[in-house]
């Protein structure tokens, strides 16, 4: 066994699937010598050489373009985008011509755009987005957001190996988690398997990223007050996991879907509604939402923690949930 | 702004700048920040040449352009606070600072962000017939942005005043600007678009605010949009924490002996335009502003978490 870190692990599987595949590159701003903003790539120039660990200039839409044309023609290029809040530059590529490839032309994209999401790092309204709900929505994209070290690994070997674009969310607060794992990389996870973190009778608490690690110390807070609640990690977006949630809510009857972004239009509204779909009879109380208000995310510490939902907020929406 | 306005703006600047470095190593201020030591002149050069009508757009470097343009020391550092009494009650942080009345219109986070929207300002001059100009501060980073391009064909094509200033201090956080530029001069891009240009060095205030004075006097005399690149160095690391891996410290020591303050000063003494006891006592006094700038900072309020919601629409 060995103690490694979300970072650690994101590199290592990187180091691998360019050490295997030699279709892999990878692709971004300040992702050589300085190994990323998050030192997710450090070292990794130095193994695999300038032409495979490609620096680009800032120009996020024509690099996100030129790796879709070459995951297109068949290379597997593996795109960082420094914040989440830049890839709104690519978002055109992404939309227009990534999720539209294998059912329009016909023709496999095999894409992995790496990005870090989330605030609680002071960095303001422009580099603390979680803006996966602006692709949830687009068909041809597969979101995933891994929320352990292993899963990272485990989804991002997934993404890698895989035939359509993949967008891979890195929350800034998971980068330094560590985990025990014994050498090597964790087996591959299919993509639509959520995890169910803890389980419990009298709610489910649905998180994704992270919002993970809050929803569980929240588990922890309410079983000292003999509330047993049940945290489900969705792992990823699209697909989703339907049948677990529907089975957690038909067993709680209670629901809780907690999410960094603001509330207005954020992807909980999407998992509430499945759930309500499926599970509306088994349901005893209406799915609540807990959600950041709607507004910029601002750089203050104050004001911020003010926006985000905590372990804290989370344990008192499920008190309101239960009673 | 005279000669000695000057060399108080630049000493303002580079206190500021130490003392955010010095703040962020002490833990006393969170987020992040990105100082611009050593690119002193290009920021006061440039304000000293802009009439007050004149707006300003910055980048995420922007703390030396704000302070040059106006700004009070005391509510950008509680900015960086996160304070009430913050330029953007900490709403902003580093990133994001503005204050439209004294022709400020922003720091951007966004790197390139603001090239269009100092057109947008450009275009509004233009048709209300002020004689406003705008002027932009990028990057040698920012230029590789497709924005720059469309936004450099749209200011020729209607003949808009604006001032794009290319800031290239040889690097975009770890990327030298021959690595992320395909052809070296930012300023010849002017060329295909039949934009003005000029290339300036960076570091020597008095070119600066020559060249600047000559770009401004183009736009606003209707010839349209001008393109100038100032030629500098970023003595700071990217940003706060910034090993600086990706250069030899010799290249620092040597770009050090180019600093623009040091220069300027060698400059007032051989003109007899100050003596070394006005110099010490500038030092002195910019020393103090920044001191009291802390303190101000430090004294004042948080923001109040419970209106965080408000004022997202009018
Ligand atoms: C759209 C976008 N891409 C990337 C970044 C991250 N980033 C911030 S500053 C910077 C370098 C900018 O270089 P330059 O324009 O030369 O300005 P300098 O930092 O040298 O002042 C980068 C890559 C960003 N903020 N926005
Ligand atoms: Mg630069």
């Amino acid at each position: 066994m060995r103690t490694v870190t979300y970072t650690q692990i994101l590199r290592e599987t990187l180091a691998d699937a360019l050490r295997r595949d030699p279709r892999v590159f990878l692709m971004g701003e300040d992702i050589g010598t300085y190994g990323g903003a998050f030192g997710v790539t450090r070292g990794l120039l130095q193994e695999f050489g300038p032409e495979r660990v490609r620096d680009t200039p800032i120009s996020e839409p024509a690099f996100v373009g030129a790796a879709i044309g070459a995951a297109a023609a068949g290379s597997r290029p593996v795109v960082e985008i420094m914040f989440m809040d830049f890839i709104a530059l690519a978002a055109d590529q992404l939309i227009n011509m990534a999720a539209k490839l294998r059912y329009v032309y016909g023709v496999s994209c095999p894409l992995v755009v790496r990005t870090p999401i989330g605030g609680g790092r002071g960095y303001g309204a422009t580099h603390s987005q979680s803006l996966e709900r602006l692709f949830t929505g687009v068909p041809g994209l597969q979101i995933v957001a891994p929320a352990t070290v292993s899963d990272a690994s485990a989804l991002l070997q997934t993404a890698l190996a895989g035939a359509d674009p993949v967008i891979f969310l890195e929350h800034k607060l998971l980068y330094p988690l560590r985990e025990e794992l014994p050498e090597g990389l964790p087996p591959a996870l299919p993509f639509g398997r959520a995890r169910v973190v803890c389980e419990g009778r009298r709610a489910t608490i649905v998180a994704w990223s992270g919002m993970v690690p809050q929803a569980e110390r929240a588990a922890e807070l309410l079983a000292a007050e003999g509330i047993q609640a049940e945290v489900l990690d969705l792992r990823t977006l699209v697909p989703l996991d339907t049948e677990t949630l529907v089975a957690s809510a038909r067993k709680t009857g209670r629901v809780l879907v907690v999410e960094e972004g603001p509330r207005t239009g954020g992807f909980a509204a999407e998992v509430a509604c499945r759930i309500f779909e499926a599970a509306h009879d088994s349901l005893d109380a209406p799915i609540r939402r807990l959600a950041a208000p709607d507004c910029p995310l601002p750089a203050a510490r104050n004001l911020e923690a003010a926006c985000l939902p905590n372990a804290e907020s989370i344990a008192t929406e499920v008190r309101a949930l239960v009673r | 702004m005279d000669l000695l306005t000057c060399h108080e703006q630049m000493l303002t600047i580079r206190r500021f700048e130490e003392a955010v470095e010095r703040l962020f190593r002490e833990g006393r201020i969170g987020g992040t920040a990105h100082t611009c030591i050593g690119q002193e002149a290009v920021a006061v050069g440039t304000a000293a040449a802009l009439q007050p009508q004149d707006a300003v757009t910055s980048t995420h470097r922007g703390h030396g352009h704000f302070l040059a343009r106006g700004a009070e020391p005391g509510r950008l550092m509680a900015e960086l606070f996160g304070r009430a009494t913050g330029y953007l009650r900490g709403r902003g942080g580093s990133q994001m600072m503005m204050d439209a009345s004294i022709g400020f219109y922003g720091a951007n986070g966004i790197t390139g962000g603001s090239i269009p929207f100092a057109v947008g300002l450009a275009l509004d001059a233009k048709l209300r017939g002020t004689k406003r100009v705008a002027l932009c501060f990028f990057g040698d980073g920012a230029a590789s942005q497709g924005v720059f391009h469309e936004t450099l064909n749209l200011a020729a094509l209607w003949k808009l005043p604006v001032v794009f200033l290319c800031e290239n201090n040889g690097y975009a956080m770890s990327t030298t600007a021959s690595r992320s530029l395909a052809h070296p001069h930012v300023a010849d891009r002017a060329t295909v678009y039949g934009i003005a240009s000029a290339q300036t060095d960076g570091n020597d205030l008095l070119a600066v605010r020559q060249t600047v004075a000559d770009a401004l006097d183009h736009a606003r005399c209707g010839h349209g949009p001008f393109l100038l690149e100032c030629r500098t160095y970023r003595l700071s690391g990217h940003s706060r924490g910034d090993p600086r891996e990706y250069r030899a410290r010799d290249e620092e020591t040597a770009a050090w002996q180019r600093e623009p303050i040091a220069r300027f000063e060698a400059y007032l003494l051989a003109q007899k335009l100050a003596t070394d006891a006005d110099l010490t006592a500038r030092h002195a006094a910019a020393k103090a502003r920044i001191e009291q700038a802390i303190q101000f900072a430090e004294e004042s309020p948080l923001p109040d978490a419970a209106s965080v919601a408000q004022g997202v629409f009018a």
